[in-house]
């Protein structure tokens, strides 16, 4: 604090050496006496004062006046606190920015300095260069004209990955031979290249380091565990506790993206990491396809989800079991096993197993399929099922049509047995995968034997559709696609019955091979060997998703080594058969904050604003002046109340205005009277239309009725308070801003103390407020925070049509009849021989509707219409029914279900002719 | 009304107009107010409702033992057998003597809106003179010891008087030896000085049969000293002075003493028969009037 004080003009504060001298001067001197002339005067003579007063000054007075003194001489002599500092130096300038994902946060915070530096520097005649160490630029490290620089500055973009140690070392290489100083943007995270860079950056010359302290918030890749999804949200530095929401994004069924599911994050004091679990049904699980923290612009505040997290639905379907079922015996036994982990199985029959669309539909030795299964089951496969088939004794024994669409090869009648004990042969092994194969790279268990199988006919695609055989050359698993999906058979029983596969660890890999089941989140570095994975979305350093376009693919080598950077930025790849995403930061990372050796000068990024304290210190001057007055009124006896009030009321009109004095008068306006108020949308022509609609209904309610309210106010919802209003007009606009998360826990406690809001997408409803018209889906945003029962369509009974004009219509602009209200609880029934329901107390919260009523409300200062309403007497009419309309509404938020009383019943019933 | 200024040997001719010319446009002013004041107290003959000595009929007795023949009113008795004697109401003149001090004390006023002490006593004074002039009364002025006339002259001399007496002192002291035997006297002051002197002044007046009426003026603050902090008191000529550093402090034993001085006064006005009043400069001059002629006719009685 002190370190940063300045003053203008400091040799003023050679001044305060002439204190102590007041100090003695000030002490001698006594308050002067009064003279008076007083005829009394024969009667007080031989008086004699009964205190002795002490003829100086007392010393906290002299201290009071001291301070004044002390106080104006500082104050005079300027005191700035934060002055500006002028970086003074020479040579050239590096300014190197770590252009981290964590330094996207405030990126443009950190250009506006380096903008500062570099004009300083333009100034100074300093040749300059900016450089991006995740990014470094090839070449020569080059210095031009500050000015130059400054307008390459739009292209300097930060990057979705740290600086990596590799490019780094070649870059220190090109750093050149001059000398130069350098300021070093960090983004305040610790990591291995650090202290070689500082180093490479020491050896050149002077180095400042700028950073922030902002925590830092990243995710880690979700992961599904126990049922649930666990994302880690790791921060830097660890502080105090805090919250965070994290949003799970997907796609909704009609494919436009949005919040799938909401989940705070909440770090314990000093921890650095908290785990926020999810569990989600497994529909909307396998839509996410990210996760992200909110308000965090950064691609460490992403984690792109892959097929690791998705888990599939796979039906099982077994032949009738006509034997007494023994568990092991079970051709769905090893199945289960291998996959109630990583999927979600299930079981029926087999035209109700489709109706759930499953992802993969396992048939063991299912034969034959009725025809109508059939073509269904084509249908499912056709729209990219996978129907997965194992062999066994029936399709053995069955008589399959030679060009059954359903298999994919043509299966010689009989099977073959080898190595039983009726037959001459050895029980055969597996031959080592191909390269085509998408087991490729498995290893075999020298223990898996096959004794018999089913042997497809000799076929010129049967080679190609082979994707695993015996080591005699018979396939043993075959495949083919059929439109988007495909058809796999198992030549074996998914028993163990004919073969120890299903006994072995190879049959659960297969299966994910298969992505039959859901695969680990790591992939193992041999399973990438050979395999080219093209990017499909990639991450910018804001944690903006975006097309990939068309970059090239990446050899899976690359992908298993290579840390995130520019040769593997992050995103989604897709493979083969699945897709991988690749994060910025890797499960198990750590966030810490960045260390710097003792010397290394560290400044934050914000630059402290220049605070001239010349006029506080005179303001204290003044009022401790004011406070001597007093003070010496006291001492002399001469302060009496007035004097006091006096002196006070001066030094509170002369202190700075801290008063809100222009709240008060709008809090006055707005409760004085009745009035109507509407929500400001920033669009001014749709605010002049509520300002006139409010204007002329009130004009209206004033004539008509007993509510003489006042003209209407305009409110925005972040600054004003809200409960001094009956009745809210809200206008949709597509434009508006969405409220704070203040302003809506504002609204919240509106509705909740008895306000009415009265929504209005002036669409004429034509999208019935689901999401197809922008106003409507504009409408939903705005209102999902807000705490609204259950709505329903105004039923004909509500109190709103008989508040105060019978109506059954509520037309504004637009005549459509539904508007929405508060649902009438479901027990509301109406009385015998009653019009109406024994309705539920209160007013509705919100009315909900598209009439555009303020346009039809609107009167010029004349008092005529201002928009026209519907067509000649129509029209009129329309006019006046949406204006008896307004005053019901006004009517029934004043006045509540006074109307819905059933004392009122025999009157409306004769005013309804009954 | 004329006033003829007083003659003063050592000015000259421009300057004896210029005050006769200030005196006098003064002087109506304080006659003026005087009878509007003196207006106030309806008053009728000055009669001792009594019989006695006068012009006007009183009253017809019955003759008595010693009535002489020569008082017998023949045309009564005529009308009866008894004989009666008419009777007229005593109408006695007065004198009544006036001391208004102007002494420097008397110039002070403690607010604006309040005329000094003596600018009331002038007024109050001068109202008496111009009442008694009407019930036919003699009066005169004892500060400069004119003898008691009666008549618009006496009238337009004691106004002369008033306003151009200014003393030198900062108290004034009563001068009794002027009082006629028998009369009636009038002192009109703060009574702030000396007490011994009025104590003096007023048994050598009842030793000679004058008896009358104490007017103690006196202004407000006087009465309530509202003074605070450190304070030089300074006489209205500034000879005596006084400094104290908390005034406040000493207002309590200040009316302390004011109420000894009043008791003071009163005690030495029953003893000796006079009356008593004190006036303050806030409260109507009327009031004090009033009571002041009532107690004129009263002690009469």
């Amino acid at each position: 604090m002190i370190a940063n004080l300045a003053f203008t003009t400091p040799l003023l504060l050679i001044a305060l050496a002439v204190l102590p001298i007041l100090w003695w001067l000030l002490r001698a001197v006594p308050p002067a006496p009064i003279k008076r002339r007083f005829p009394g005067i024969a009667l007080l003579l031989g008086l004699n004062d009964d205190e002795s007063q002490t003829d100086t000054t007392p010393w906290w007075l002299l201290l009071l006046r001291m301070l004044a003194v002390a106080a104006f001489i500082i104050g005079f002599a300027g005191p700035i606190l934060n002055p500006e500092e002028d970086r003074a130096g020479s040579g050239p300038l590096l300014i190197a920015m770590d252009g981290s994902w964590a330094s996207s946060r405030d990126w443009s915070g950190r250009i506006s300095r380096v903008e500062d530096l570099l004009a300083e520097a333009g100034r100074e005649g300093r040749p300059a260069a900016v450089v991006v160490l995740s990014e470094p630029t090839s070449g020569e490290l080059r210095f031009q004209s500050a000015d130059a620089v400054a307008a390459t500055l739009a292209g300097v973009q930060p990057r979705a990955w740290e600086p990596n140690a590799a490019t780094l070392t070649d870059w220190y290489g090109r750093l050149g031979s001059t000398d130069f100083e350098t300021i070093w943007f960090s983004d305040g995270l610790d990591r291995a290249t650090r202290t070689d860079t500082l180093a490479a950056f020491d050896a050149k010359g002077e180095v400042t380091i700028i950073e922030t302290a902002r925590p830092i918030y990243a995710l880690t890749p979700a992961v599904f565990k126990d049922g649930r999804i666990s994302v880690t949200a790791l921060r830097s530095p660890t502080s105090a506790a805090h919250e965070l929401t994290l949003l799970a994004m997907g796609p909704d069924p009609n494919g436009v993206e949005q919040v799938l599911a909401t989940a705070t994050a909440e770090f314990t004091i000093g921890a650095d990491r908290a785990e926020v679990q999810l569990d989600l049904p497994s529909e909307l699980r396998n839509r996410v396809n990210r996760f992200e923290i909110q308000g965090t612009r950064s691609a460490g505040a992403v984690t792109l989800t892959d097929d690791a997290l998705k888990r599939r639905e796979v039906g099982l379907l077994s032949g009738r079991d006509d034997q007494e079922a023994q568990d092991l015996l079970s051709p769905l036994y090893y199945l289960n096993k291998a996959l109630v982990p990583t999927a979600d199985l299930i079981e029926g029959v087999l035209q109700d197993m489709l109706l759930a669309s499953p992802d993969v539909l396992m048939l063991a030795d299912v034969a034959t399929v009725s025809g109508a299964e059939r073509d269904a089951l084509l249908d499912w496969v056709d729209e990219g099922g996978m129907l997965v088939r194992f062999a066994g004794p029936r399709t053995a024994s069955a008589d399959i049509e030679r060009n059954d669409p359903l298999m994919p090869v043509r299966l010689r009648a009989g099977g073959r047995s080898v190595g039983g004990a009726m037959s001459w042969g050895e029980p055969k092994a597996l031959r080592a995968f191909t390269r085509d194969s998408p087991f490729f790279g498995l290893t075999i268990p020298e223990d898996v034997q096959v004794s018999s199988q089913v042997v497809a006919e000799p076929d010129p695609e049967l080679a190609e559709r082979t994707i695993a055989s015996l080591v005699d050359g018979t396939p043993l698993v075959t495949r083919k696609s059929l439109g988007d999906g495909q058809i796999i058979l198992f030549h074996v029983t998914s028993n163990a019955e004919w073969s120890t596969l299903p006994l072995s660890g190879l049959f659960v890999q297969m299966l994910e091979r298969l992505a039959i089941s859901t695969r680990p989140a790591e992939i193992a570095a041999e399973d990438l060997i050979g395999t080219t994975w093209v990017p499909e979305e990639t991450l910018d350093a804001f944690g903006v998703v975006r097309d990939a376009g068309n970059l090239a693919g990446i050899a899976g080598e690359t992908v298993a080594e290579t840390p995130i950077g520019a040769d593997l930025p992050p995103g989604l790849y897709a493979g083969e058969d699945r897709r991988l995403a690749m994060n910025v930061l890797p499960s198990d990372a750590e966030l810490s904050p960045s260390t710097w050796p003792a010397g290394v000068t560290v400044e934050g990024i914000l630059v402290a604003e220049e605070t001239p304290l010349m006029g506080a210190l005179l303001s204290a001057a003044l009022a401790l002046l004011l406070a001597d007055i007093l003070a010496s009124l006291a001492l002399s006896g001469k302060l009496r109340g007035a004097t006091a009030a006096a002196v006070v009321l001066v030094a509170v009109t002369s202190m700075p205005e801290m008063s809100n004095a222009q709240d008060d008068a709008r809090a006055l306006q707005a409760t004085s009277d009745v009035v109507l108020a509407y929500v400001k949308t920033g669009d001014p022509k749709l605010d002049r239309v509520s300002e006139e609609g409010l204007r002329g209904l009130s004009v209206s309610l004033f004539r008509r009725t007993s509510i003489e309210p006042a003209d209407p106010l305009e409110v925005d919802l972040e600054t004003d308070e809200l409960s001094f209003y009956p009745l809210l007009y809200w206008p949709i606009t597509e434009s508006q801003p969405t409220p704070s998360s203040q302003a809506y826990s504002k609204l919240n406690r509106y509705l909740r103390t008895g306000g009415m809001i009265l929504f209005d997408t002036r669409d004429g409803n034509i999208g019935g407020f689901g999401t197809s018209t922008p106003l409507g889906r504009k409408l939903q945003a705005l209102a999902a925070p807000l705490d609204i029962p259950a709505l329903e369509p105004i039923p004909q009974d509500h109190v709103l049509t008989r508040t105060f004009y019978l109506l059954q219509d509520f037309p504004g602009r637009f005549s459509s009849r539904d508007i929405w209200v508060e649902a009438a609880p479901a027990d509301a029934e109406a009385a015998e021989g009653l019009p109406f329901r024994d309705l539920n107390d209160g007013v509705t919260p919100v009315l909900i509707g598209g009439n555009d009523w303020a346009a039809a409300w609107a009167r010029d200062e004349r008092g005529n219409p201002r928009y026209p309403v519907g067509r000649g007497f129509g029209g009129e009419r329309q006019r006046e029914l949406a204006i008896r309309f307004g005053v019901n509404v006004v009517m029934h938020v004043l006045t509540g279900n006074y109307k819905s009383d059933q004392v009122h019943v025999p009157a409306l019933l004769e005013r309804l002719g009954n | 009304m004329s006033q003829t200024a007083p003659t003063d040997p050592a000015s000259t001719p421009a300057g004896l107009r210029h005050r006769a010319e200030a005196h006098a446009s003064a002087f109506p002013a304080l006659l003026a107010q005087a009878e509007h004041l003196a207006a106030t107290v309806l008053l009728g003959d000055h009669g001792r409702k009594r019989a006695g000595m006068g012009d006007e009929f009183w009253q017809y007795r019955p003759t008595g033992h010693g009535d002489g023949l020569r008082d017998v009113d023949w045309r009564r008795s005529a009308r009866s057998d008894a004989t009666f004697v008419r009777q007229k109401e005593w109408q006695a003149a007065q004198s009544v003597m006036l001391w208004v001090d102007d002494a420097m004390s008397m110039s002070f006023s403690g607010g604006k809106d309040r005329p000094t002490k003596g600018h009331r006593a002038r007024v109050i004074a001068m109202a008496l003179c111009v009442l008694l002039n009407k019930g036919g009364e003699r009066f005169g002025l004892a500060n400069r010891g004119t003898p008691p006339r009666r008549g618009e002259g006496q009238l337009g001399r004691i106004a002369g008087h008033l306003m151009n007496a200014q003393g030198e002192a900062d108290y004034g002291t009563p001068n009794a030896r002027v009082l006629p035997a028998g009369s009636r006297a009038v002192f009109i002051s703060d009574f702030l000085g000396d007490p011994k002197e009025v104590e003096m002044a007023l048994t050598s007046a009842t030793d000679r049969g004058v008896r009358g009426a104490l007017v103690q003026v006196l202004d407000p603050d006087e009465e309530a000293f509202p003074f605070d902090g450190r304070t030089v008191f300074e006489s209205m000529s500034g000879a005596i002075k006084f400094e104290t550093l908390k005034a406040n402090s000493l207002r309590d034993a200040y009316l302390d003493r004011l109420k000894q001085r009043k008791a003071r006064l009163q005690d030495l006005a029953r003893k000796t028969g006079w009356r008593y009043m004190c006036h303050h400069t806030n409260d109507p001059a009327a009031k004090s009037l009033m009571w002041l002629y009532q107690s004129l006719e009263r002690g009469a009685a």
